[in-house]
């Protein structure tokens, strides 16, 4: 007898959960785990990222428009995605799946919406001359101290690839939400709720993207605006 | 102690429920951005903005997530290890300070265009 059928046979009480002893199936564990890995992958970025802001003087180079303010409807961009998210996997838990689909295809309009700002965002750093390894040089002429010592370069750096692996991350979820949405009349309800975890996954990385690389990173004085 | 050894299909939460967390999610949001203006130390703010983080994020898991209404033992499997894995990530911080000291203490002007990184 396999061990599958034996696990079958056990009454629940032998070892609480019996056969399925987190009462969740092998799919929805094995995305746990991604995200348990995920989370450790962004953690050491963003941990890294805190290891050279603390060991470097570090530029506070965002003014409140266009960057607080794009990337706070960006936050709320992502808030609502999971709202809609949230949604539509408890309309595919009732067995609504026109509902489903309709909440999944706001969520990814949602995600699109983010990117689209994040890119607009990116897109003001660039041109304003922030490169992954060089700041722009009004920015090193502004914020080096008075004792000479320029900002770490390094800010691009860890500013685009944090910034950017999220950026991808919400790129796949779209994806996949798509194909959720697509084929959500053959998929079981615990498909959908899968990729609902991983969607939430994405919204809870940018909950501490949002506050260390963006609000740590305000202009206050306005220094760039008009201290040079 | 459960008897269910099946995967529920069951999703508990109302949606009155996931937009009152989802309210709560934008007015912690408001507050990090109210802090951003206020002056204060680098340290406080660093605390409180990881607090209210840690609170979203821990309200996303427990309610967007659904991990409030999962089994113990799937939590118990999950978050320990992750918070324990992340916390011995800070390992690497006094070797922070520590260089921060080692760099600053001859006060020297380097080029304003620091050297590209080559590739070796």
């Amino acid at each position: 007898m396999s061990t599958e059928a034996q696990a079958g046979h056990f009454p629940a009480v032998d070892w609480e959960g019996g056969a399925f002893p987190y009462r969740v199936g092998h799919r929805k564990l094995g995305m746990w785990l991604f995200i348990v890995s995920d989370s450790l992958t962004f953690s050491a970025l963003l941990i890294g990222y805190s290891y050279l802001r603390a060991s470097n003087v570090w530029p506070t180079p965002f003014p409140f428009y266009p960057s607080i303010v794009f990337s706070s409807v960006m936050t709320f961009c992502l808030l609502s995605s999971s709202l809609t998210m949230v949604f539509g996997v408890s309309a595919s838990s009732r067995g609504d799946k026109a509902g489903a689909r309709k909440w999944i295809l706001a969520t990814i309009f949602f995600g699109v919406a983010f990117i689209v700002l994040h890119l607009i965002e990116w897109n003001h750093l660039i041109s304003e001359g922030l490169r992954p390894f060089f700041l722009p040089e009004h920015w090193v002429k502004v914020f080096t101290t008075t004792d000479g010592v320029p900002p770490s370069p390094l800010f691009g750096a860890t500013f685009f690839t944090i910034t950017g692996l999220h950026m991808f991350h919400v790129a796949s979820g779209a994806v996949y939400l798509s194909v959720v949405a697509a084929r959500v009349n053959k998929l079981k309800h615990e498909d959908v709720e899968i990729s609902g975890l991983y969607w939430h996954f994405v919204d809870l990385v940018w909950m501490f993207v949002f506050p260390l690389i963006y609000i740590m990173s305000v202009d206050v004085g306005g220094h760039l605006a008009g201290g040079h | 102690m459960s008897e269910h050894a099946h995967v529920e299909e069951h999703f508990a939460g109302s949606n009155k429920l996931f937009t009152s967390i989802w309210v709560w999610l934008l007015v912690l949001t408001l507050i990090e951005i109210f802090l951003a203006y206020r002056p204060m130390p680098i340290h406080y703010m660093l605390v409180i903005l990881l607090g209210l983080s840690i609170i979203k994020a821990a309200l996303i898991m427990a309610y967007f997530m659904h991990l409030k209404f999962e089994r113990l033992s799937l939590i118990i499997t999950l978050v320990p290890a992750l918070v324990i894995c992340i916390c011995l990530l800070f390992v690497f911080f006094p070797d922070s300070f520590r260089s921060a000291g080692l760099r600053y203490q001859f006060k020297e002007v380097p080029p304003v265009a620091p050297a590209p990184a080559e590739e070796p």
